[in-house]
């Protein structure tokens, strides 16, 4: 008879051990792509078949499903990126830094895309594909301190180090995010202040507010399945580097 | 073919842009996995193992 004296692992080893983390995780991998693409297929269904037109801006209201999940996830995966960076300063998290490293670049194009169906969306409606306004212009600020944190994980070779210092960067321009967030409120320039999220409820009729909810849904469950999958590549990039400098070390010890 | 009125080149070209960008990160994402996983296994196919495992 053996007895089993190794301790169950709790929950915060489960998080934050990286086989585990592996382990546990994978199986959610399929569910999770297959859901998203049902949500996709009834949110498109919503978006184009089952949804009028606006009063007054007509089909271009079509925009708005992409337009506005994008920007969500703009902020959104800067927010998880910001917990993650707290995680890692605070208790070395290890699956914090992989966290903060498979965002990144996620956030990056959520963001880039925000900005583009935003410009196609403002030239029929406010007759100009870019205005130096408020929500535009700190949008476009948060797209290129994304592309400065992924510059920043690239600079360092030591991926330990990289995580530390990014942690710190990612913190600093969280700042932006209020300021995305409000820009509407404190500038009124052109781009229209929240009309989902309002003391009074949602500013729209349920025709169009269920398909925008919908592909809001879809869009961020895209997000969950490329994050989970980037973070797995991610551990496994950890583990490969390991196993080059094993190599290197052998073929050191073999001279 | 729906009718999209008359910005209907606006709302397709969203359309596509977001489309070709999820794909692409998509793509992007399952093939860095490949990538990452095939040299773990070429390494390992060479006997290169980790310091903690050379015992097993």
């Amino acid at each position: 008879m053996t007895v089993d004296l190794a301790p169950k692992p709790n929950w915060f080893a489960r998080i934050a051990n990286p086989s585990q983390f592996l382990g546990w995780t994978r199986p959610l991998l399929w569910p999770l792509t297959i859901l998203t693409a049902i949500a996709f297929a009834v949110g498109l269904y919503f978006a184009f078949l089952d949804s009028p037109p606006d009063y007054q801006m007509g089909d271009t209201v079509r925009i708005m499903y992409i337009h506005v999940p994008n920007a969500w996830l703009s902020q959104f995966v800067y927010g998880v990126m910001a917990v993650s960076a707290l995680g890692s300063l605070i208790w070395r998290h290890p699956m914090a830094d992989v966290s903060m490293k498979a965002a990144a670049p996620l956030g990056a194009v959520f963001t880039a895309l925000a900005l583009f169906t935003g410009s196609l969306w403002g030239r029929p409606t406010w007759g100009t594909f870019w205005e130096w306004d408020g929500r535009m212009t700190s949008t476009l600020v948060l797209f290129l301190i994304y592309l400065g944190l992924i510059a920043l994980w690239r600079a360092f070779e030591d991926q330990l180090r990289a995580g530390r210092v990014v942690a710190v960067f990612t913190l600093i321009g969280a700042i932006n995010i209020p300021i995305v967030k409000f820009s509407v409120d404190w500038w009124q320039t052109l781009h229209q202040p929240s009309s989902v999220i309002t003391p009074d409820g949602p500013h729209m009729p349920g025709s169009i507010l269920t398909p925008l909810l919908v592909m809001m849904a879809a869009f961020t469950l895209l997000f969950a399945t490329l994050q989970l999958k980037a973070m797995h590549t991610e551990i496994r990039r950890r583990r490969l580097a390991t196993l080059e400098r094993q190599r290197a070390a052998m073929a050191e010890g073999a001279k | 073919m729906i009718d999209l009125g008359p910005h209907a080149v606006f709302i397709i070209w969203a359309y596509i842009g977001v489309a070709a960008a999820v794909v692409g990160l998509i793509v992007w994402t399952v093939v860095s996995g490949w990538r990452v996983e095939g040299r773990i296994a070429e390494l390992e196919a060479q006997g290169v193992r980790r310091r903690a495992e050379k015992a097993s």
